[in-house]
């Protein structure tokens, strides 16, 4: 086959433009955007860290002891600490998303995004002080 | 206020250049000039070999969509003296192949438009009135969707669109939707595969760029969000209900 384009007059050579490896960097959102897909690392670590320490409990106390020893090094710790930061960020981001998700509609109008958004942030408060409740009693 | 402003254009001639290029106008500056209008002023008065599209100039046809200063935009509804003190930079919408200078080709928005069938689809024959009515609660709840103009605003701002070129899209997910809410329509269930299939909804990760740069408050990535909620419903109760009952 010849090379170079092949084309007639009523069918131009089309520019086809590469997106750059760096295209997140052009616009603020899309930055956010890719912080935001990275960082589910995190979200999958807090997870891993919760499921390991229900286990511990569920072991007995000599073995939440030994959890809490080798979660206490600073390493650790430090990661800890940047992933609960990231698990806020994604839980505050995932619940300002709730309106645009959910078109509830109550008496044939739509309830208004801050109706929806302050329900999801109340259920997140009542739940967390009962959580708290249950753990500080004692 | 300047009496001149600087506008920076793409120009790519395929007959002439193999990559598009810069090329700067020192047009007048007038208050109520919106961009359109100094790319007609090129056109008409410096440089008649520059192609564009438009046509209404009032934000109804959605053909003078650009890119200005980076930002996906109808050029017909945006002011010079937001863009001081210059210069205006004007190019073609991302992700498209560039036909010439400012014109993208818009074929591959129109296929997939065809996948989602963006009609009403109705169950069996029309009724015996004549005529389906509709009450301003039905209406409302697809009219925001039925707003858009195909202006390809919101595939130019949608990264996932530029990386993977197979996702259906931003408007014509929206567009689906619109007949999907409509109570006139029994389509949903033939729109399902191609809006859950690999190059639907779960393509989009949530950048919600389309939203912010949609000129008639579609709010695509609403639909969406909201599209992804439907399926994942039809989803469960595929898992657990007998085929009669969903």
């Amino acid at each position: 086959m010849s090379a170079g384009p092949v084309y007639t007059p009523y069918h131009p050579r089309w520019y086809r433009r590469r997106v750059s490896v760096w295209w997140w960097l052009r616009r603020r959102s899309y930055a956010w955007f890719v912080l935001r897909e990275l960082t589910s690392v995190f979200v999958a670590f807090f997870a891993i860290i919760l499921l390991w320490q229900v286990h511990a409990v569920a072991s007995g106390p000599e073995a939440y002891e030994r959890f809490l020893g080798r979660l206490g090094t600073p390493l650790l710790l430090a990661i800890d600490a940047v992933a609960f930061l990231f698990v806020l960020v994604h839980a505050i981001t995932w619940f300002n998303l709730t309106p645009k998700a959910m078109a509830v509609r109550l008496g044939g109008r739509r309830v208004p995004d801050w109706a929806i958004l302050g329900s999801n942030y109340a259920a997140w408060l009542v739940l967390s002080a009962a959580v708290a409740f249950v753990l500080l009693r004692g | 206020m300047p009496s001149t402003i600087a506008l920076s254009v793409t120009r790519y001639r395929p007959e002439r250049e193999s990559e598009p290029t810069v090329q700067t106008y020192e047009i007048p500056f007038r208050e109520d000039w919106v961009v359109l209008d100094a790319l007609n002023h090129v056109k008409d008065r410096l440089d008649g070999s520059l192609s564009y599209r438009w046509s209404c100039r009032m934000g109804v046809c959605g053909s003078c969509g650009m890119k200005v200063n980076g930002t996906p935009k109808l050029t017909c509804a945006t002011f010079l003296s937001d863009c001081l003190p210059g210069p205006v930079r004007v190019e073609p919408l991302d992700f498209f192949p560039i036909v010439r200078d400012l014109v993208v080709e818009l074929g591959d928005f129109v296929r997939k438009l065809e996948r989602v069938k963006p009609w009403i689809i109705p169950d069996g024959a029309p009724p015996a009135t004549g005529e389906y009515l509709q009450t301003p609660e039905e209406l409302d709840a697809y009219k925001q969707y039925s707003m858009c103009i195909n202006c390809m605003l919101c595939y130019s701002a949608c990264p996932i669109y530029g990386l993977e070129p197979h996702f259906i899209g931003p408007a014509a997910i929206a567009l689906a939707q619109r007949y999907n809410l409509d109570s006139r329509d029994r389509g949903a269930a033939e729109r399902l595969d191609a809006l859950s299939g690999p190059d639907g909804i779960w393509q989009c990760t949530f950048v919600g760029e389309c939203t912010k740069v949609c000129p008639k408050h579609v709010d695509p990535a609403g639909a969406i969000q909201q599209y992804k909620l439907t399926a994942a419903t039809h989803w469960v109760k595929s898992l657990v209900l007998p085929r009669s009952a969903r």
